[in-house]
């Protein structure tokens, strides 16, 4: 069990919420090229270590919000950018 | 088979039996060479296969496989040894098919007996619209000549008598795609098959080796890597390696090899759980899945039920196991088949999946010069172990990527040409 911590419903079970997966940076549609979209929306880093990602509280206060996760262990700290 | 080594045949088998000599070892240990023609980075069922086919088809021996543990501890040995080709679109049934093919005459080819039982698979459909995609599978299976149907409520209780196909369930089975070819193989002799194999016809297979690096040089990366260079050779704990070829045959750690040659996959890491209860009577004809209620079953030659569920929703990199899983699980299995209540499970254990957004593996040739990838097996590496062995060869040795694996190129992503492959275990219907 993975215990992610809502800033809103405070620490939730990870089923109660949904993954986004990590933070990658939006090209702005306006100017970006196909290739580049494209690469933002399939390409990952996939880390095996920390990473900023992104979660949905789907079950509870329906926001998104940004936290650090080491995929190797599954700990959770709070993101500097959240 | 072998330029060396060790014929098993049933008079070898008596003969060990009343002398009680010791077997020789399956493979060498080998000394490490400084260079190779191609060095295969990860040691299971793809990588192996690579090896075998480019010595065996190919003549090309100089080559090495590198893994950071022992032979065919990752996902090769953690699947649930399931083989079938009833998939969904044209390009996921020739590759799958001709996989069945090489499994179908394995343990003649190999000199191993890989225990292959085609005992007939069934695809559950419980909803109006899974009966739908599994019509649309089986007109495509049908038109390119998989034995593959849709067959109704009885035959499917004609066929395995301990699923409940009664109407007033909660998941009624309205149907199911029968694919008779489909079976079990005995995961781990795949695997020995292919090593021993590949060391016979003079391949390194090194053990505990693992890599740090890729060395680059000319790319538009740091230190060399990325597009427009290519590959010298890999760092490993053993020291430098060189090597024209590098081909990355790692599963769930696929991402994290790539990124040493500079070049970022469409892959995210989850970990994939299965478990198995303790031997009884065998009573399980067939092999059982449901996509609805995520699980798939089948009775070995032990007599264990195999479990196997979808992957973990959140990707990580961890092997454990959770209470959600077997508590899933276990709802999921006793609504299908209520007479196995009072079986326990023995083990429950997890493995790595490279999953791909369109469920379609990546292969071939990267924009980076002599960087090969076999990555994105996600939930359907083990079945496609052997035709990804044979196409990988081909596409090193004639240096253009073969016709079957066409379709899974890399570019295929940042040209939005995907494979939406919905015959994948891992996708609910």
């Amino acid at each position: 069990m993975i215990v992610v911590p809502c800033p809103n419903c405070g620490p939730r079970n990870s089923s109660d919420l949904r993954n986004a997966g990590e933070v990658v940076a939006r090209p702005d549609p306006a100017t970006t090229s196909l290739t580049e979209w494209r690469s933002y929306l399939y390409l990952r880093e996939n880390p095996a270590g920390w990473v900023t990602e992104t979660w949905y509280c789907r079950s509870g206060c329906r926001r998104y919000f940004t936290i650090e996760r080491n995929t190797s262990t599954n700990e959770i700290r709070e993101s500097e950018s959240s | 088979m072998s330029r060396h080594g060790y014929k098993y045949s049933a008079g070898r088998l008596l003969r060990h039996g009343l002398t009680r000599d010791a077997w020789p070892r399956m493979w060498r240990r080998p000394e490490r060479r400084d260079s190779y023609d191609v060095v295969i980075i990860g040691g299971g069922l793809h990588g192996l296969a690579t090896a075998y086919y480019l010595a065996q088809n190919h003549g090309i021996t100089n080559v090495a496989v590198v893994d950071k543990g022992y032979i065919g501890g990752g996902g090769s040995g953690r699947n649930t040894a399931i083989v079938r080709s009833n998939y969904l679109t044209p390009e996921g049934v020739a590759f799958y098919d001709r996989s069945l093919h090489l499994y179908n005459t394995m343990a003649t080819d190999l000199n191993l007996n890989v225990m292959l039982s085609r005992r007939g698979h069934l695809t559950l459909a419980h909803t109006d619209s899974a009966l739908r995609t599994m019509n649309w599978r089986a007109e495509v299976n049908k038109l390119l000549d998989i034995d593959s149907a849709v067959i109704g409520p009885a035959e499917v209780k004609r066929l395995t008598p301990s699923l409940d196909v009664s109407p007033d369930t909660r998941y009624p089975i309205l149907g199911a795609l029968y694919h008779p070819p489909g079976g079990i193989v005995r995961h781990d002799a795949v695997v020995w098959g292919y090593a021993r194999a590949a060391d016979h016809l003079g391949v390194h297979l090194l053990q505990e080796t693992e890599v740090f690096d890729i060395i680059c040089d000319g790319g538009d990366g740091p230190d060399g890597k990325g597009s427009g260079g290519r590959v010298t050779g890999v760092r490993t704990s053993y020291g430098d390696i060189g090597s024209p070829v590098v081909v990355n045959c790692t599963a769930g750690w696929a991402s994290l090899i790539s990124n040493m040659a500079g070049v970022p996959l469409a892959i995210t890491t989850h970990p994939l759980q299965a478990a198995v209860t303790e031997p009884c009577k065998v009573f399980l004809p067939t092999v059982v899945v449901s996509g609805s209620l995520h699980v798939y079953v089948s009775q070995t030659d032990r007599g264990e039920l195999v479990f196997g569920a979808s992957v973990d929703p959140v990707g990580s990199y961890r092997v454990n196991g959770t209470l959600e899983f077997t508590e899933e699980l276990a709802g999921h299995v006793l609504e299908l088949m209520p007479g196995i209540s009072k079986m326990r499970l023995m083990r429950q254990w997890s493995g790595l999946c490279d999953m791909t957004p369109d469920y379609s593996p990546i292969m071939g040739y990267t924009s980076v010069e002599g960087y090969l990838v076999d990555v994105g097996w996600g939930t359907y590496g083990f079945k496609a172990g052997p035709v990804a062995g044979e196409t990988m060869a081909e596409t090193i040795a004639t240096g253009r990527a073969a016709d079957l694996i066409a379709p899974f190129t890399i570019d295929r992503f940042t040209a939005g040409d995907l494979v939406g492959e919905k015959g994948a275990a891992a996708v609910g219907h």
